[in-house]
């Protein structure tokens, strides 16, 4: 029995006391973790699927749901623009590059993206087997979708209309799966990417020429113009079919049945694409080209950089209430320690007193009262550590769409080390005026007390 | 540290005042090491403060008590618990158990404070000679007083003390345990060659010890 098992014994002495003093600082940390863990992670994979992109071009709608649709693949796009921008923004010389995207489909709650090469290689995505796809229906899926669905180079799948995996299956030609990505951390190891020209394709219309394309073309002209899209709305977003530089075979006209809402609607050439990819070849181009573009009717342009601060800095007002409430929570729970103390000493002067005639030190027995206050405050904090772990896991478990933003419990933060040796100075702060008591204890006529 | 011959307490010309009143006014006195004295005299003769004084508790108003050869009351505070810690064994009157600690557990702390270390086969062996094998894992407050001494006078025989020092450790004890009780004293202050002061206006206990200091009661003009 030493000293700092004394410290124990004194706690487990008022065990409902010690009880309720742990649980209020557990609450408090759990918070404040679990804000640590939200706001790092997400800002993190905010930051990582943003890469590289200047700007993102779409159809009107709010520039949030825009940038959420097309980088983070969360929200439903706000509607699909003509082919055409694709040759107009090319054609700028500010700008670098243009990357399409066509939106609109799915496998079993994976999007497929119809876009170019490069949308992979802005992720620095690497091809762990296969080949990337060149020609409509080949399909090159992420490490996740290829974790969690099975597939292996060859498999073949029906997209099914719609983003979140409810729709009805496209009846017609199945992709095949060429590639398989490996791991990047971002965004892309959740997709499905293959041409545009296969989103296009499956919603019957045919892919119009395209210059200096190395691939073969057989009938890209003949697009159906006159499917009514007058589906039931149930929520989906419009589809775009479009053609860029890489090989497309042939439109599949024979599905003239009736798709959902599609966005390419009857009337020749008006192929559409759901967003644009931007990233510019000089600073020029941020003043004068997102002006440029929203002057247009039907697009509108959005900066992920300046979209996603302004969604921090919405989220940020809730997130400075949660936290100034966890921290006020662990003020109370630091009073509320040092009420405890403060009173246990008061009854324990007599022991004071004894543990002197023992033979103890003012000092040791000092520190023996601080390190009370110290694992008190230590056992919250872990626990709290845990709880708030636990929370996240939980949460992730039980919301898919916090899981594909990246968050995981399984990581820890220097955060939450700091907000650990907080607690733990805290609880140690709590304790030091009621320790100081051993200095002042007057051991004899404490001692002569008969009580 | 000590040669036999070299008193282990000595009192010499003590007296204590609390507010100008004289409280406690001792005859010298010297007991060599082995040496059983009982200290009598009638309650508020100062036997307590007496006690108090020899374990470097109260500085006296005057005079002095030297413990293995130095001056109590010279000694800086340090030193002074060092001393205390290393030779002085003590039983209070009212018992100061901690509460929060089991029997065992408080002898395991006053061993472990005195000695550094702890030596659970002298603990358990302690225990049980006063009997209280059965109440080891008792809190004090579950104890009756009578069992409550008999783990105070444990606790401060952990250590093998040079010197123990007892304030009324029979008051509360039948007539039997408290003849065992002094048995117990005597007999672990002979196997260890402790000096024993045992401070009680219990009479049961004047035949078996080999000599008395009796304290008067104070005049209270002094
Ligand atoms: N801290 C104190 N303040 C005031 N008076 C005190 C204090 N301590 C002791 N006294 C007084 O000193 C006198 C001696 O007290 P002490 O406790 O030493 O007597 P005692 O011989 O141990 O008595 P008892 O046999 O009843 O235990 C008493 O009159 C007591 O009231
Ligand atoms: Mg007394």
């Amino acid at each position: 029995m030493t000293l700092a098992g004394l410290s124990l014994a004194y706690l487990k002495d008022r065990a409902l006391n010690t009880a309720l003093n742990i649980l209020l600082l557990t609450l408090s940390v759990a918070t404040l973790v679990i804000l640590v863990l939200f706001s790092s992670q997400l800002a993190e994979r905010f930051e990582r699927d943003a890469q590289g992109i200047d700007l993102v071009v779409g159809a009107k709608g709010s520039p949030l749901q825009l940038i959420l649709s097309s980088i983070y693949q969360v929200d439903v796009p706000t509607g699909n623009i003509p082919l055409a921008t694709v040759d107009l923004l090319r054609a700028d010389p500010t700008v670098a590059e243009v990357i399409p995207l066509a939106l609109g489909d799915s496998f079993r709650g994976y999007r497929i993206v119809g876009t170019e090469p490069a949308y992979v290689e802005n992720f620095g995505g690497v091809l762990a087997q296969g080949q990337m796809f060149a020609a409509d229906y080949q399909a090159v899926i992420g490490a996740q979708v290829a974790r969690e669905t099975g597939a292996g180079l060859g498999q073949k799948f029906v997209g099914s209309h719609g983003l979140s995996g409810d729709g009805h299956d496209h009846e017609e030609t199945p992709y095949e799966v060429v590639g398989i990505l490996a791991p990047t951390g971002t965004v892309l190891d959740r997709l499905i990417v293959t041409p545009v020209g296969s989103i296009w394709a499956a919603h019957g219309f045919a892919a119009p020429p395209v210059e200096g394309d190395a691939e073969d073309h057989d009938d890209h002209a003949g697009h159906d113009a006159d499917h009514d899209h007058d589906h039931d709305g149930d929520g989906h977003q419009d589809h775009a079919a479009h053609d860029h530089e890489d090989g497309h075979e042939d439109g599949h006209d024979e599905h003239a049945e009736a798709e959902p809402e599609h966005a390419a609607h009857a009337g020749g050439g008006d192929l559409e694409v759901t967003a644009l990819l931007i990233k510019y070849r000089s600073s020029m181009a941020a003043v004068r080209l997102p002006n440029f573009i929203n002057k247009q009717t039907e697009l509108q342009a959005a900066a992920p950089a300046v979209e996603m601060t302004r969604l921090l800095s919405l989220l940020g007002v809730g997130i400075d209430a949660v936290r100034a409430f966890a921290i006020l929570l662990m003020a109370t729970s630091g009073l509320s320690i040092f009420v405890a103390l403060y009173s246990a000493l008061r009854q324990r002067e007599g022991d004071m007193a004894m543990l002197r005639v023992m033979g103890a030190r003012p000092g040791a027995i000092f520190g023996h009262i601080v390190l009370e206050g110290v694992l008190l405050a230590a056992a919250g904090a872990l626990l709290g550590v845990a709880v708030g772990h636990a929370v996240v896991a939980a949460s992730a478990a039980s919301f898919p769409q916090l899981r594909d933003m990246g968050l995981t419990a399984a990581r820890f933060e220097t955060a939450e080390l700091v907000i650990v040796m907080a607690a733990i100075g805290m609880g140690a702060l709590a304790a030091l005026i009621p320790a100081l008591k051993v200095f002042r204890v007057d051991i004899a006529k404490t001692l002569a007390d008969t009580r | 540290m000590t040669t036999p011959a070299e008193p282990l307490i000595e009192v010499r010309d003590l007296r204590h005042e609390i507010d100008g009143r004289c409280v406690m006014a001792a005859p010298a006195f010297a007991a060599v090491r082995g040496e059983h004295t009982l200290l009598l005299g009638p309650s508020g003769s100062g036997k307590t403060t007496l006690i108090n004084v020899i374990t470097g508790l109260i500085t006296p108003t005057s005079g002095e008590v030297r413990i293995a050869g130095q001056v109590m009351s010279a000694l800086p505070a340090a030193q002074r618990d060092q001393l205390r810690r290393r030779t002085i064994g003590v039983v209070f009157q009212t018992l100061r158990l901690i509460g929060a600690l089991s029997v065992r557990q408080n002898l395991a702390l006053a061993q472990r404070l005195a000695l550094g270390q702890n030596d659970s086969a002298a603990i358990e062996s302690l225990i049980a000679q006063v009997g209280l094998t059965h109440r080891a894992d008792a809190r004090p407050r579950e104890l009756s007083q009578g069992e409550g001494q008999r783990a105070a006078i444990a606790r401060a025989l952990c250590a093998k003390p040079a010197i123990v020092v007892a304030d009324e450790p029979t008051s509360a004890l039948d007539d039997a345990n408290a003849i065992a009780m002094s048995d117990l004293l005597l007999a672990t202050a002979e196997a260890t060659g402790a000096t024993l002061l045992i401070a009680t206006h219990d009479n049961r206990l004047r035949a078996r010890f080999d000599r008395t200091l009796t304290l008067a009661t104070p005049q209270v003009a002094a």
